[in-house]
């Protein structure tokens, strides 16, 4: 793995991908390239130069702006770039590169507009295109919503051969040999008479021709990387217990900070007494930060123990300080009409439901909850600020701590590490504004921010709760009308406007994510979303809105097919009109023998498909009624990304989600009491564990038009496919998330 | 005090009350073993003392009574334990945070269970959390790690 760090100064670019990754996308108002930030303090005479590849004499880097959580991100932004520039995975340095607008995230522009997945129409099309020039502005350098492969696919590829053709150029140059007559292999330009030059070797010449932007990207049977089972470029580090994460940074003098803030979520602090802490051994200094104290000791231990011991008095909560109130308030929502989008209506449903069924559907708030709790290090000095944390947001957090600093964001050196899971959590900077705090206190020592788990639990920012009203109706043994209506906190209101300063008009979509945009061709359909009231901070969780309304919807729908008789796999089918999807459902009803012969007495299955982040995944649960409660025995899961860079990656990320999924829906919630969080460590906030793993049988399938992630979507269809699996195994049918509320599970 | 880390013995100068998990991150720069919730739910913090699986956050550091191997005296990527070898074999980690926990727990288990049924891997290795889900490939590496130490 790449060292964390500043890049030496010795060094070539090569290549000019900045420009490609604005003309592939049409045309902006906005459209002259990024600065390369790598540029930053070289030379003159080395103007249009690629973010991306980097060469010195400790060999090629490649630069990975998708912050790695977990789900490979280095490793897949590095196996495109490689398969172009013919170098060996095993033999490059990544780096996270620094923050800079030059890595802005497309893709993530297109999830922003109103048109479903599947509409690749005119006017969806022009709408992604033109999200774009503003994403771009504003240099959107974020990680998330399963982006990193779909933004990478084509800049990271042309990137690599940009630089591979300009060191063929290189090597032109020196020996007077056509390019067309030299090969690249292995880190090396091979001429036709056998002799090599090493990319190192060429760097110099390469760095003062103009780059070769006119290249030709290699098709399916000539990869020599994707599509190939690899070796994630961070598994034996992760292997061996040497993989550097955020928390095990250590500088000469470094302090350690710990924390106690209001308990209850973004509430003051009006007094506190430090006597007793700084009695402690090894406690220096307690600090006034932002809504708590720091406490500023030799070890973090040491910190934790001063913490507890500060005595704090707190202001009241900023929202309903009991949990029963958020129900109210959600439920209000709905009732007074007033409703923030509807993004799709059909037919005449209010109409067509008449007479048929109705069901509440509910879900908690989740914790992220990540294993290694939050923290940053910050290091004022001089007209400079380092920072080095594990973000998925690390422009952000550079602007916050120039902010909180008084230095211009140039001079914020943010340093990206490797993350212990997000889950979105890390979409977040506030521990990184906390830290900057404290260090700007401390000026010239070096200060890390350690967040206990019982901080990091009661001061993250959480899944929206939410609640869902249906109707629905069935005709001639058929699913006839859907009236559905879900109310849920608004992420847009809450993570991007008040604590991003990032406001967007118009409906907040992740409110009826996974709900609306669903490929089922209903006659009376309809989707309503309503924008709850400020309520406890909301953010983005694993799959964000289709987390909940995966459930919602694919659990009512489920009903509905009950109530009209049918097959709950044939009827989907029958509903489904996008080709994609078809192929996953059909993919799981073969995986499973779905239309083999009936599961035995006690056993039951579930299917669910829920399409997000343009993913259409299909999950097959299996529930056996033991002794001791239910049995999760097996999951069949299908999912199409369009094209798999890394089947191994791809397999463990899709059980990963479906765990995940599984976990949270069984067990999983957060409530408030008194204005706080009462789940404050794993203890309560229970995740799966391996004695209820079940067997997970995964399928990828490749027919899709678009290449997309996969972090993200195993996770929606999780939940209601077991619940479908409960109700056929039971009966019960359960509408409230975590289902162990309600049953058992052995 | 003294105490024993990966074959070295070293002297640090703490409170009896310290947990083992902060002598050896913070006191001695051991930082594979990890800190994720300090009440013994997740298992990150786990070590050998002795050879047997502990929770390092619940161990005080006047109590350690033996020798402390963590994930960096289990083996090296130059020199493998079969455990890190069956988990890169598999390629379980995913952020990877848990790992080190996972492995040492599994290397103790394996030490005493050479052949282990699936429901007593699934029964001891329960006593971790991975936030990621990587479940069912860190029960295929155990198995993977059961055989190659079998095998020797
Ligand atoms: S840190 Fe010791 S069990 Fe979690
Ligand atoms: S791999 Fe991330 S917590 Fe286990």
């Amino acid at each position: 793995m790449g060292k964390v760090g500043t890049i030496a100064r010795r060094t070539f670019l090569i290549g000019s991908a900045a420009v490609l990754g604005g003309v592939a996308f049409g045309y902006y108002m906005y459209k002259r390239p990024a600065a390369n930030p790598l540029l930053h303090g070289l030379g003159e005479g080395e103007a249009a130069l690629t973010p991306y590849v980097l060469i010195n004499a400790d060999g090629v880097t490649l630069i990975t702006p998708r912050g790695d959580k977990g789900q490979g991100a280095y490793h897949a932004q590095a196996a495109l770039i490689a398969e172009e520039l013919d170098v060996d995975l095993a033999a490059i340095n990544v780096d996270p590169g620094p923050p800079s607008p030059a890595y802005y995230n497309t893709a993530l522009s297109s999830e922003a507009v109103p048109f479903a997945f599947y509409d690749d129409g005119f006017l969806a099309e022009t709408m992604r295109g033109v999200m774009d020039a503003p994403m771009k502005f504003i240099g959107m350098q974020i990680t998330g919503g399963s982006t990193t492969v779909p933004d990478g696919w084509e800049k990271l590829r042309v990137a690599g051969a940009v630089a591979r053709e300009t060191l063929k150029a290189a090597a032109s140059q020196l020996s007077g040999i056509n390019t067309t007559a030299i090969k690249t292999e292995n880190g090396r330009v091979i001429l036709p008479d056998g002799q090599e030059m090493t990319y190192e070797e060429l760097a110099p010449v390469a760095a003062g021709i103009a780059p070769v932007t006119k290249v030709r990207l290699r098709g399916p049977d000539e990869w020599r990387y994707i599509g190939k089972p690899m070796q994630r470029i961070d598994i034996v580090a992760k292997s061996t217990g040497t993989q550097e994460y955020g928390i095990d940074v250590d500088l000469p003098g470094m302090v350690h900070a710990a924390v106690k803030l209001n308990p209850r979520q973004g509430g003051d602090l009006i007094a506190f007494d430090a006597a007793e802490a700084l009695k402690l051994r090894g406690v220096s200094d307690v600090l006034q930060i932002t809504g708590g104290v720091a406490v500023i000791a030799d070890n973090t231990w040491r910190a934790f123990r001063g913490a507890e011991a500060v005595s704090c008095d707190w202001g009241p909560a900023l929202f309903p300080p009991e949990q029963e109130e958020h129900w109210t308030a959600l439920a209000q929502a709905i009732e007074t009409g007033d409703h923030d989008s509807r993004q799709r209506d059909d037919g005449a449903a209010a109409e067509a439901v008449q007479g048929g069924i109705e069901a509440e559907y509910r879900a908690p708030y989740l914790a992220h909850a990540p294993l290694e709790p939050v923290n940053a290090t910050v290091w004022v000095q001089e007209g400079r600020v380092d920072v080095w944390t594990g973000t998925q947001v690390p422009r952000f957090a550079q602007a916050h701590v120039a902010e909180i600093c008084g230095v211009d964001a140039e001079d914020v050196h943010v340093h990206v590490l490797m993350m212990g899971g997000s889950f979105g959590h890390r979409l977040e900077d506030d521990v990184v504004r906390r830290a900057a705090e404290v260090a700007a206190q401390l000026k010239g020592t070096p200060v890390k921010l350690t967040y206990s788990r019982e901080e990091d639990m009661l001061h993250d920012f959480l899944r929206p709760a939410a609640l869902g009203r249906m109707k629905g109706a069935a005709k001639a043994g058929q699913v006839a009308a859907m009236d559905y209506h879900v109310a849920a906190p608004s992420i847009a209101d809450s993570q991007f406007a008040e604590r991003q300063g990032l406001g967007f008009p118009g409906p907040d979509s992740t409110i009826v994510q996974g709900a609306w945009d669903q490929p089922y061709a209903i006659p009376d359909y309809r989707v309503t979303g309503y924008r709850a009231p400020k309520l406890a901070p909301v953010s983005s969780w694993r799959s964000v809105g289709a987390s909940v309304n995966g459930f919602f919807h694919e659990g009512f729908l489920d009903e509905l097919i009950h109530e009209a008789g049918a097959d709950p796999l044939e009827e989907r089918l029958r509903l489904c009109f996008h080709e994609p999807t078809r192929k996953v459902l059909e993919a799981v009803g073969e995986m499973s023998d779905w239309s083999g012969p009936r599961p035995a007495e006690g056993v039951g299955r579930g299917v669910a498909m829920v399409a997000s982040f343009g993913v259409p995944c299909a999950q097959v649960v299996e529930v056996r009624m033991t002794g001791d409660g239910l049995r999760i025995d097996k999951v069949w899961v299908a999912a199409d990304v369009g094209r798999i860079v890394d089947p191994v990656n791809f397999d463990g990320l899709v059980k990963g989600g479906v765990v995940f999924g599984l976990g949270h829906a069984m067990l999983g919630e957060i409530t408030i009491a008194d204005g706080r969080v009462e789940q404050e460590n794993y203890d309560l906030f229970e995740a799966m564990r391996m004695d209820r793993c079940p067997d997970i049988f995964v399928r990828g399938l490749e027919t899709g038009e678009k290449i997309r992630g996969i972090g993200e979507p195993p996770v929606p269809p999780a939940a209601p496919a077991l619940a479908n699996a409960i109700f056929a195994a039971t009966g019960q049918r359960l509408r409230e998330m975590p289902f162990a509320r309600f049953v058992d599970f052995a | 005090m003294q105490i024993t880390v990966n074959g070295e013995t070293r002297e640090v100068d703490v409170e009896e009350d310290m947990p083992l998990l902060w002598v050896l991150r913070d006191e001695l720069g051991i930082k594979g073993v990890k800190y994720g919730c300090g009440i013994a739910q997740c298992g990150a913090c786990t070590v050998h003392i002795d050879g047997e699986a502990v929770k390092s956050c619940q161990v005080f550091a006047g109590d350690v009574w033996g020798e402390v191997t963590t994930i960096e005296g289990l083996g090296t990527p130059d020199a493998l334990h079969a455990v890190q070898a069956a988990w890169i074999e598999h390629q379980v980690a995913q952020c990877g945070y848990c790992q080190s926990g996972h492995m040492m727990l599994a290397a103790s288990f394996l030490s005493e269970t050479p052949d282990p049924s699936e429901t007593q891997i699934d029964a001891a290795m329960s006593a971790n959390l991975c936030r990621c889900g990587t479940y069912p490939r860190i029960r295929e590496a155990v198995k993977t790690a059961a055989k190659m130490m079998r095998e020797g």
